[in-house]
């Protein structure tokens, strides 16, 4: 087994609701939950859930864009929601974030090459002609040319702008890059580029990559280990093979049977899901998904599962589900 | 063979911009047959939605404009129709429902009065009517708890009930033809079976024929019994399903379903890509759109646009892929 590189344990993340003559916290949102999670060097950790469970918020608060509102997030063992500013800009260096809109996350006033100068600056890496020479590396390993250097967001399609984004995230040799839906924007045939793209960095250079995503397909293509969340919480996780090959939670069934296939000819039998997710200020009791689940007991609207291996599931593979107890 | 329900020709749209005229819909033609469900596939830009917006003459003008053409729809021509007449036309002969409903919704108003106001514009029902019928179509559509629900406002609702409201709001004057523009874009998976499952429940049950314009090929083949994929304003191929899936003839609509991620028991170590961009619209090559990322590319297609020609699949392309 290779080393681990990010152990994510018990990690929380709430947001008040403010409301009220005072503004007075009146509730919390649990956007994040009690996750529980581990990635090893040079792997990729696929995060899969739909709008609104708490993924990108988990990706945000391991990368500490937002402080957790409890647990532990370590990087090499060492436990970086400690850490005072200071003591965590060399823990920054090793981890980026590529964005879901490489237009909203790239400054329109600022030339290519001027957005990615700005890590190495800020890092103080190299002198100054180093970091051009740099810049130019980065552009040429993304595929684009020197050309694009003095040239403005807006010029770019939405493929190159996320290119940009990949560049900017590589400026600092990170060994961790979490990704938040890097390809949902794109249309497929530029997807496929962007998705080969990195696959290749991350044969290349050892990255690790978060890589958060609501396509069950797209995660498939690129993850060892996968997640489920639901509700601020992960209620499936376990190897790539084996959560597709055999997924657990009815959730996870659920979500699988939803996709539409690109293949007429395949029969299928369809999960239609009843209802919305609820809202994680007033999750429901019990098991998250009860009101939901076309399986449930009455053990799962009073009783929270927690995350176990089911019997004959290979190890790794775990699901919060009463059905498996 | 029944008559076409649509029958459009040589469609023509112009948008002005800064730097030109841009054609985003160049020379498309297709009929529509009724109640049929007929997909128009394509990328960001390749004019699906614009072909979409002009069935219903909802084109912005200025800048675009229909600049040649027709449209026909029971009997005439929908590009030499009046406003005044389109007005009435849509809504009740043709619906459009579109990606964000929250958009397509008034804030201001409970989906009631603007369900009741759709009604009454196309029938004439008393207010008490209406609401009823609009009462009865939420029902319909999968909203539970009608009665109740038809007095909130669109903020109220969830994404997938606000598109059911759209979808009632659209299929309340019992229309022929449906436009739905990537109706489930916007939605979670599982929202987004929830929804297509509907959609296809009330074509069979309305006997209304849908164009379902997505950029999903998977939405395509679950829903569709035909479809058209656009490149750059221009059909390129349409073929029934099945054969479209099974033996795509055109090499831009073979290199879109290989480059989709599929669910495999052995992935692939790459996807295969179509290499290259989408050409800008205002520097068009003088040949085949799609010629510079083409594998299939013959001398012939750089210098000469290939054109649509047979029934019921065919493909512009001098090279098809073997069938």
């Amino acid at each position: 087994m290779s080393d681990v590189l990010l152990q994510v344990r018990e990690l929380k993340k709430y947001f008040p609701v403010r409301g009220g003559l005072f503004r007075r916290t009146q509730a919390q949102v649990r956007a994040v939950d009690g996750v529980d999670l581990e990635l090893q060097a040079g792997q990729t950790y696929g995060l899969v859930g739909e709008s609104g469970c708490g993924k990108s918020t988990l990706g945000r608060a391991i990368l500490r864009l937002h402080d957790p509102t409890g647990g532990q997030v370590l990087l090499d063992g060492t436990d970086i929601t400690q850490l005072d500013r200071q003591a965590l800009m060399p823990y920054r260096r090793r981890m980026q974030m590529i964005f879901q809109d490489p237009y909203a996350s790239l400054s329109p006033r600022r030339t290519v090459a001027q957005t990615l100068r700005e890590p190495l600056d800020l890092h103080r890496i190299g002198t100054p002609a180093e970091r051009d020479e740099r810049v130019r590396e980065l552009l040429d390993v993304v595929g684009m040319g020197p050309r694009a250097l003095n040239r403005y967001p807006h010029e770019f399609s939405g493929g190159q702008r996320q290119r940009i984004g990949i560049a900017r995230a590589l400026a600092l040799d990170p060994s961790l890059i979490v990704a938040d839906e890097p390809v949902s924007a794109l249309d497929v045939s530029v997807q496929s580029q962007v998705l080969n793209l990195v696959a290749d960095l991350q044969r290349e250079r050892g990255i690790s990559f978060l890589f958060i995503a609501h396509d069950l397909a797209v995660i498939q293509h690129v993850s060892n280990v996968v997640g489920v969340m639901y509700l601020g919480k992960i209620v499936e996780s376990g190897s790539a093979s084996a959560v597709y090959r055999g997924p657990k939670h009815p959730y996870t069934k659920a979500l699988m049977s939803a996709i539409p296939v690109p293949d007429p000819t395949r029969g299928r039998s369809r999960i239609v899901l009843e209802g919305d997710v609820p809202s994680p200020r007033n999750p429901p009791p019990g098991c998250p998904f009860h009101p939901r689940c076309p399986q449930a007991m009455d053990r799962c609207r009073s009783e929270v599962p927690v995350l176990k291996r089911p019997a004959g599931a290979e190890t790794g593979h775990v699901v919060s589900c009463h059905l498996y107890d | 063979m029944t008559e076409p329900l649509l029958r459009v020709r040589d469609l023509a749209v112009e948008f002005d911009t800064e730097q030109g005229v841009v054609r985003a819909v160049d020379g498309v033609s297709f009929d529509i047959y009724p109640e049929e469900t007929v997909g128009l596939v394509g990328e960001s830009g390749c004019g699906k939605t614009v072909t979409g917006l002009s069935l219903l003459g909802l084109i912005p003008q200025p800048p675009g404009r229909i600049a040649g053409g027709s449209i026909e729809f029971g009997g005439r021509d929908l590009v030499q129709t009046s406003e005044d007449e389109m007005r009435e036309i849509r809504g009740s002969d043709i619906s459009m429902i579109f990606q964000e409903p929250m958009t397509a919704l008034n804030p201001v108003f409970t989906i009631g009065t603007q369900m009741v106001d759709v009604l009454r514009l196309h029938k004439p029902l008393s207010a008490a009517q209406a609401r009823r019928e609009a009462i009865d179509m939420l029902g319909h559509v999968g909203i539970p708890a009608p009665a109740r629900r038809i007095e909130e406002y669109p903020h109220q609702l969830s994404g997938g009930q606000r598109q059911r409201v759209m979808i009632a709001m659209a299929l309340s004057c019992g229309p022929k033809l449906l436009v739905a523009d990537e109706p489930t874009t916007a939605l979670d998976v599982t929202t987004q079976a929830q929804v297509l499952e509907q959609i296809n429940k009330l074509q069979e049950e309305f006997r209304m024929a849908v164009i379902l314009v997505t950029h999903d090929l998977g939405v395509v083949a679950e829903t569709c019994r035909r479809a058209m994929v656009m490149y750059c304003g221009k059909i390129v191929e349409t073929a029934p399903i099945e054969e479209l899936f099974a033996r795509p003839r055109h090499p831009y609509t073979m290199g879109l379903l290989n480059s989709i991620p599929r669910i495999h028991e052995q992935r692939p170590e790459r996807l295969p890509v179509i290499p290259g961009r989408v050409p800008d619209l205002l520097h068009l090559p003088p040949g085949c759109r799609f010629a510079a990322r083409c594998e299939r590319v013959l001398d012939r297609c750089r210098a000469e646009q290939p054109e649509l020609s047979g029934r019921d699949s065919a493909a512009a392309c001098f090279n098809p892929e073997p069938a």
